[in-house]
């Protein structure tokens, strides 16, 4: 079917440019765009003016397929990502078992098939994810797998990960690593400083995420794999990098949301919501990652979907799970960005589907004609107060609950057909 | 009488005039514990809880002398060794007991906040007997009041607190208090175990103990956590008892009046010297079992007296 947006803001994240126009989606595509007119016998949707963007393409979404889908199931997430703008998940293989097996990666994607956004899923780069021995990466990668990644198991043993690695290159695998010292930020819940040592809970000094950075740039130098950091959150982690993609390293990096909306101090009376894995950081990390991601040192904007039960939530601070659901309020949660001027629309939307895509070589997250028609159609003014009962995911975990937020999604589209919104088919 | 608070988290929620008016009804209590009656009717008809997830025995036989004085009816719940065990999480054992109707629940938890997080979900008044390392409450104000009755005053005062600061309640509980009532507060340890970010608290911070201890009116010595410490803290005993453990020599930097005190259960010979313990013209630490006990029924009145006025208003249909 033909769809025709009119009268919408165009974010082009690869332009860099925000245009009042119109829109044609047809086959999947976007088929043109600008002062172009309605094809005869299209849907017409008027946009009133509200703003078009390519959907979100999101590094790093957890979904309890297999092993605990009473957390998260590929239905669920899947929904919930529509209601959010979020076109293309990339899921993570932390899951139980790990999807370390072709055999369990086309489980999922088998089980995935049927849900309204697009998926794609990594796989785990050492089997179990124990970093003793690297996975079928070849066979992984014919069965579909876009990245492999350990997710928060640091890979310890340097002999293990340098093969690993030396591996995926002969192979132009990707490799997501999560720069953190195991030793330094063994059974850390907070990040070290005033804030911590008042509440009494354990903590890790930022210095662990740079020593893990180092490391692992380490690593890609002398291996040459392609490899993006998954969370970089402190000051003291972008020198290193900074460096890392002068010298020309194939190096990438990417932030969550909340480590770019949130800081430390928001653990408050001990409100495991706030939970982190890395922990949240201080005011000051969190302002100077913002400029990195502003000036595109850091690539990536993700959400870090982690749903957790409340068993696993209500906790003491120490014993809590860590982690957040995220699809439903990783767009509101942008909104403050741009509402407090760190960065306009087309930057965020470079950040949150242009430069994923690219990264894992996907024509999403462009504006442009030919490109798949997955937008998202928002409101980025719109104010409501987020009540976590409300969200898709079979798991709540927010910590957003209760906070005042911008930003509505009214519509989403994937491949040209509207997956959420009034009228969705 | 100023005393507000629903629950005893920390002394982080009291204000100084609550601090003053707990201390002013314990010294009451500290005469009443004297006598040879020890009786007073201020609990009766109430039922008080001690839940320890810790092993403890000086705390949880304070509390409970406290509770059996004011004439409460006192349960032991050794936790420890029961339905936790059995994999029964934290608020389910705290809402089965909040169903037996609980006037006080005393609790102890190996875990920072875990008692915040108990507090939300019962309807009694919640004593914090020690959470992790966050705080320890009741040890701080029997600590207030030791000194206030040796020094006849709790404010502009040097206190020193020496040990192993970063893994210890009572430190911070102590080092919130003192700032509270303005006092100048030293904070002595070797740097591993010193919690990060102290500077920030407006305390001064020593690795040096005679630097430390110059001028000191009080020496607050802690126990080495030695059941905490997850290995290689420090170095051996034995040189952190030459470093920083209290001796005549060490306390002779201090004023020639400071007195020294002990949270208890000491390690004699690793931070205290056995002889310097008990002498009795500058160790105080037998006073403070005592006050312990004295306080502890203050914080326990007080709160019985909140839940009343809470239940009355309730009853007569006041919001409150």
């Amino acid at each position: 079917m033909t769809i025709f947006l009119e009268n919408a803001l165009i974010i082009d994240p690869e332009a860099g440019t925000e245009t009042t126009g119109n829109l044609v989606l047809d086959a999947g595509l976007i088929a043109a765009i600008g002062a172009v007119s309605s094809p005869k016998g299209a849907k017409v949707i008027d946009c009133g003016g509200k703003v078009l963007a390519p959907g979100i393409v999101d590094i790093g979404v957890k979904i309890g397929e297999p092993g605990e889908r009473h957390r998260e199931s590929f239905r669920s997430a899947g929904l919930a990502a529509a209601a959010g703008g979020v076109t293309t998940i990339i899921a993570r293989p932390d899951t139980n078992p790990a999807i370390d097996t072709p055999e369990v990666l086309e489980f999922v994607t088998r089980r995935a098939a049927d849900i309204p956004v697009r998926i794609r899923h990594m796989a785990a780069l050492t089997k179990g994810r124990l970093g003793r021995e690297m996975t079928e990466i070849g066979f992984l990668l014919d069965a579909g797998a876009i990245a492999f990644t350990d997710c928060d198991h640091v890979v310890s043993d340097t002999k293990v990960l340098g093969r690993a690695l030396k591996y995926a290159r002969s192979l132009d695998a990707l490799v997501i690593g999560h720069p953190q010292d195991p030793g330094l930020s063994v059974g850390a819940s907070m990040t070290n400083g005033k804030f911590a040592s008042l509440l009494g809970l354990p903590d890790v000094h930022p210095m662990a995420e740079r020593i893990g950075l180092d490391r692992d740039l380490g690593m890609i130098e002398m291996t040459g794999a392609r490899y993006h950091a998954d969370q970089i959150t402190c000051a003291r982690s972008l020198p290193p990098l900074e460096r890392a993609k002068r010298n020309g390293l194939p190096v990438t990096a990417g932030v969550s949301i909340h480590h770019l909306t949130l800081n430390e101090l928001d653990v408050g009376d001990y409100r495991s919501f706030f939970k982190f894995s890395p922990p949240l950081r201080s005011e000051e990390d969190r302002k100077a990652v913002l400029e990195a991601v502003a000036s595109g040192l850091i690539d990536v904007i993700c959400s870090m979907h982690t749903p957790a039960d409340e068993e696993s939530k209500r906790l003491p601070f120490e014993e809590a799970a860590a982690g957040a659901v995220a699809l439903q309020t990783f767009l509101p949660a942008a909104m403050r960005l741009y509402h407090a001027g760190a960065m306009d629309l087309p930057w965020l939307f470079r950040a949150m589907a242009f430069n994923p895509a690219k990264l894992l070589g996907l024509p999403q997250g462009r504006m442009a004609e030919g490109a798949p028609a997955d937008l998202v159609l928002f409101d980025p003014d719109a104010p409501f107060v987020l009540d976590r009962a409300t969200l898709l995911s079979k798991s709540k975990n927010t910590p957003f609950d209760g906070q005042r937020m911008e930003g509505r999604v009214i519509a989403t589209f994937v491949a040209g057909r509207q997956v959420f919104g009034k009228g969705d088919t | 009488m100023s005393f507000r608070a629903r629950h005893l988290l920390g002394i982080q929620h009291l204000a100084p005039d609550e601090i003053r008016a707990i201390l002013d009804l314990a010294d009451k209590y500290v005469d009443l514990n004297r006598r040879s009656i020890k009786k007073s009717d201020a609990l009766a008809g109430m039922t008080q809880i001690n839940m320890f997830f810790e092993a403890s025995t000086r705390t949880q036989a304070s509390f409970e002398l406290a509770g059996k004085r004011l004439g409460a009816d006192v349960m032991n719940m050794s936790v420890a060794q029961s339905s936790v065990k059995k994999g029964e999480t934290l608020i389910d054992t705290a809402l089965t007991l909040n169903a037996m109707h609980p006037d006080l629940l005393v609790v102890r938890h190996g875990a920072s906040g875990a008692v915040n997080l108990l507090a939300e979900k019962v309807n009694c008044a919640v004593l914090n007997a020690g959470d992790g390392r966050h705080e320890h409450p009741t040890q701080a104000l029997l600590d207030a009041l030791t000194i206030r009755r040796a020094k006849g005053r709790i404010q502009r005062l040097t206190v020193a607190i020496c040990g192993d600061v970063a893994h210890s309640r009572v430190a911070r509980s102590n080092l919130i208090l003192l700032g509270k009532m303005e006092n100048r507060i030293r904070l002595i340890a070797p740097p591993t175990l010193m919690p990060s970010g102290v500077e920030e608290f407006g305390c001064e911070v020593f690795d040096n103990m005679r630097e430390g201890l110059a001028g000191a009116d009080v020496v607050m010595m802690l126990r080495l956590q030695k059941e905490r410490m997850d290995g290689g803290f420090i170095p051996s005993e034995r040189e952190y008892y030459h470093r920083y453990g209290l001796d005549a020599e060490k306390l002779s930097h201090a004023k020639p009046d400071a007195i020294v005190m002990h949270p208890g259960p000491m390690n004699r010979g690793v931070e205290i010297d056995g002889e310097l313990a008990d002498d009795i013209n500058r160790s105080v630490i037998q006073e403070q079992v005592e006050m312990g006990v004295a306080v502890r029924m203050a914080c326990m009145d007080l709160l019985a007296r909140n839940l009343r006025a809470e239940r009355g208003a309730k009853a007569a249909g006041v919001l409150v």
